[in-house]
């Protein structure tokens, strides 16, 4: 991202680009473990995506279709508060990915 | 309709207040500037004025109010002074950095302590970098016009800065004095509408005001804030020019007083510069070649425009109504000293601190000041920098 | 009619993904809802705090509706500057008559209890038409964890720290929400992020009432409750089963009781799975154990006592 110079910003200390932080992606923060979403034990009550802080949940004409792994964070909560039987999103494992820049 | 009224300085604010019928008004009584919320208050009780006149708990919360209501887009104004001014002090630079032109009456007091209501300029001189444009008043009159063209300079595009208007508390506050009010229309007309940039309530919009800064870009908006206060000079001549074609009282940033051919030359701001041109007159009837100047704007400091009227002189007291400890000088005399430095011939400067809480500065002071610059301007010697006029020693 | 999460999640989002906030944080789960409880356009001024901070940092901002920030302890007198600029611009024509704006301020405890109340109480006094809503995380979390009057009895807290020789805070929990009841205002209430209907029906009310509203909504915080960070809302559930923190309401100064527990949990089920609680299961602070239930009893008491008065 190309950072302004004093010139370049608005008057004042105004952001304008409303909702631009969609390009901070949070899911580089996952450390070992993401949610895995089981569609055939759906029952469609939204609570994942009710209780995920990072507005993770995809949703696409008024059905959950999956998590957006680019903001999930992998706290675990849509797992947890999954009411079905047969859970609809599992914890699973995964690879520790270092966000860019971490890296040895 | 126009007309002379006698007034005293909170009375002339309270006017051009009813006249410019500012959108929100959010002020905290506090002496010797209540009578301005007092007066706004009945003004808004029987309908004189139709915007928002909201009474806060506190003076911080008082600038909050104007700082949401102006982000919200419109004229908004307040009034205080002293331990009110203090309390402001946080949002004080919240308003400038947001770059909201809140226009603010100050009925100058000096601060605790010991607690003291009366006038001196302690208030508004530790506000000088809150990045506010500061306009001071020697008179009731002043403190009119001042008022009035201070929405014009805050509220121009390029400027976008708030402005505080300083006239003495008590001395000019509570004296009554002939002021000449314009007709409400003429004054509606000079202020003419205020478009913001970026006003919350155009929900048409969406933008995120007064975000958090790391040190990628605090910098930056810094620079871009100072730049309103740096463009203001401008605005400033211009507005003042305009109220004398339109009024017949011009303004500039500052006002000379005999000092055409003057060899010492007393710098002075505020009521006290009353004081003082009665003395320059008593002076010259003895034949001494003094003069006067008296600093209307001391932020932006026209330090280039001063220079030049005193670099001719031999030696020159800068009079301060506040201190400042500690430092080389009051706020007055070293903003002076430091414009003069790049001149290879330059007045001798000194530095009289006068008038704290209140206490008189009379036509004998200044006197005893010019007999001090004319020992300086014959041998070239200062033996004392910094002084003290009507102390007890 | 009960609104439908499903409905809800087609709404647009006001407040959007890419915000910096914790891992299981219960902020956004809280303005998920109270941002769509209403259909008119907010303008939202927000005190100094978490959500502010992890929200806006430039160049990037979560925001996705009007929003502003001044300082920490002013959020309702900026919000409530405005709303008069609001009714000012209507009152001289320059916005039409009918527009609807839905004012909302918003602060953490700290913003909120502490350094905020002054400016809260003021607002709320002077009757202007704005929602104030404090997430209660009970801490100084933006900060690292610093103790705030809205810091439990017995938590540790790194200005309140459990020690060999101290037990944690030992002052109680201020109880904010009858500070505001006090304040006569039209419409007071406590919820949580848990009980998503009460919660999205509590804000509902709030921006419909006219003149001031305040919610007091308990926050999840896995970074300063020190807990598995999944078990957020279950630990919200007991919360309100253990009647530490009770979802009630106070309409035009009548009490009820939205939620009461089939069967009251003994409070040490809430404090067990928080680190900030965990000295507390040593034995020479067994007292304090004691003494966290006599309060949490006695104020449900009083509550249930309240809402009886109140014929509800």
């Amino acid at each position: 991202m190309k950072k302004e110079t004093w010139k370049e910003l608005p008057t004042g200390t105004v952001n304008i680009h409303a909702g631009n932080s969609v390009s901070n992606l949070t899911g580089t923060w996952r450390s070992g473990r993401r949610p895995e979403f089981i569609e055939k034990n759906c029952i469609q009550c939204f609570f994942c995506w009710l209780f995920c802080p990072h507005f993770a949940i995809l949703v696409k004409d008024g059905k959950v279709t999956g998590i957006n792994y680019d903001y999930c964070t992998g706290c675990g909560l849509c797992a947890e508060e999954c009411p079905t039987k047969e859970k609809s999103i599992v914890m699973v494992k995964e690879e520790i990915k270092l966000a860019e820049g971490r890296k040895k | 309709m126009k007309a002379t009224k006698i007034l005293n300085g909170n009375q002339t604010i309270a006017e051009a207040v009813r006249q410019i019928d500012p959108d929100v008004i959010a002020a905290y009584p506090i002496t010797p500037s209540t009578a301005i919320v007092e007066i706004i208050a009945s003004f808004r009780a029987d309908g004189l004025i139709t915007g928002e006149f909201v009474c806060p708990e506190s003076e911080h919360s008082a600038m909050s109010v104007c700082i949401g209501a102006a982000s919200a887009g419109g004229r908004v104004m307040t009034a205080t002074c002293s331990q009110g001014l203090a309390l402001m002090w946080e949002m004080l630079y919240i308003a400038a950095g947001l770059r909201l032109p809140i226009v603010a009456a100050i009925a100058n007091r000096a601060l605790s302590a010991p607690i003291n209501i009366h006038g001196d300029h302690s208030d508004t001189m530790g506000a000088r970098d809150s990045g506010w444009i500061q306009i001071y008043s020697e008179d009731s009159q002043e403190a009119y016009d001042n008022f009035i063209q201070a929405f014009r300079i805050g509220e121009h595009p390029d400027v976008l800065t708030p402005v505080m208007v300083g006239f003495d508390g008590f001395i000019i506050s509570h004296s009554a004095e002939v002021v000449q009010v314009e007709d409400d229309a003429a004054v509606k007309r000079f202020i003419g509408d205020f478009k913001p940039p970026y006003p919350l309530l155009d929900t048409n919009r969406k933008f995120t005001v007064g975000p958090i800064d790391f040190t990628d870009y605090y910098f930056e908006h810094k620079r871009n804030q100072i730049e309103g206060i740096e463009n203001s000079p401008r605005v400033i001549e211009e507005v003042g020019k305009e109220f004398g074609r339109t009024f017949g009282r011009t303004y500039g940033f500052f006002e000379e007083y005999r000092t055409d051919d003057a060899e010492i030359g007393i710098v002075v701001m505020s009521s006290a510069a009353g004081t003082g041109k009665d003395a320059v007159d008593e002076l010259r009837a003895e034949g001494k070649k003094i003069g006067l100047l008296k600093p209307r704007v001391f932020r932006p400091f026209p330090y280039r425009q001063i220079a030049e009227a005193l670099k001719k002189m031999k030696a020159v007291a800068v009079l301060d109504r506040s201190s400042s400890p500690g430092a080389f000088g009051a706020p007055l005399f070293t903003e002076v000293r430091s414009a003069l430095y790049d001149y290879e011939k330059r007045p001798k400067l000194v530095n009289y601190v006068y008038g704290l809480g209140g206490r008189d500065i009379k036509v004998e002071h200044f006197k005893e000041v010019a007999g001090k610059l004319e020992k300086i301007a014959t041998t070239g010697k200062v033996d004392e920098m910094l002084g003290y006029l009507n102390l007890r020693e | 009619m009960a609104v439908k999460l499903k409905d809800l999640a087609q709404m647009e989002d006001k407040l959007v993904a890419g915000h910096g906030m914790c891992l299981g944080c219960g902020i956004p789960l809280i303005f998920k809802m109270i941002l769509r409880a209403t259909e008119d356009p907010i303008v939202v001024a927000n005190a100094t705090g978490c959500l502010e901070v992890c929200t806006t940092i430039f160049p990037r901002t979560a925001w996705n509706c009007m929003w502003v920030h001044s300082a920490f302890e002013n959020a309702a007198a900026t919000a409530a500057g405005v709303e008069a600029m609001f009714k000012a611009l209507k009152n001289k024509g320059k916005i039409p008559a009918d527009k609807k704006i839905k004012f909302l301020a918003v602060g953490g405890d700290g913003g909120t209890y502490d350094i905020g109340i002054q400016s809260l109480s003021g607002a709320m006094e002077r009757g202007h038409d704005i929602v104030y809503v404090c997430y209660d995380n009970n801490v100084y979390a933006n900060t690292g964890g610093q103790r705030s009057s809205a810091t439990p009895l017995g938590a540790s807290a790194t200005t309140s720290p459990a020690g060999s020789k101290s037990p944690g805070k030992v002052q109680k929990k201020k109880d904010l929400t009858k500070i505001l009841v006090a304040h006569n205002i039209p419409y007071v209430a406590q919820a949580s992020p848990h009980r998503w209907q009460d919660l999205y029906n509590k804000a509902k009310k709030a921006f419909e009432v006219e003149g001031p509203a305040f919610l007091n909504v308990l926050c999840l915080c896995p970074t300063e409750w020190k807990y598995d960070e999944s078990q957020g809302i279950k630990l919200a559930q007991l919360a309100a089963d253990t009647c530490a923190w009770p979802l009630y309401e106070v309409e035009n100064g009548k009490y009820k009781i939205n939620y009461k527990p089939k069967e009251k949990k003994p409070v040490l089920e809430w404090l067990k799975p928080q680190g900030r609680f965990r000295h507390l299961f040593k034995e020479e602070n067994a007292w304090m154990l004691e003494a966290i239930q006599k309060e949490v009893d006695r104020d449900w008491e009083d509550l249930n006592k309240l809402a009886e008065i109140s014929g509800a």
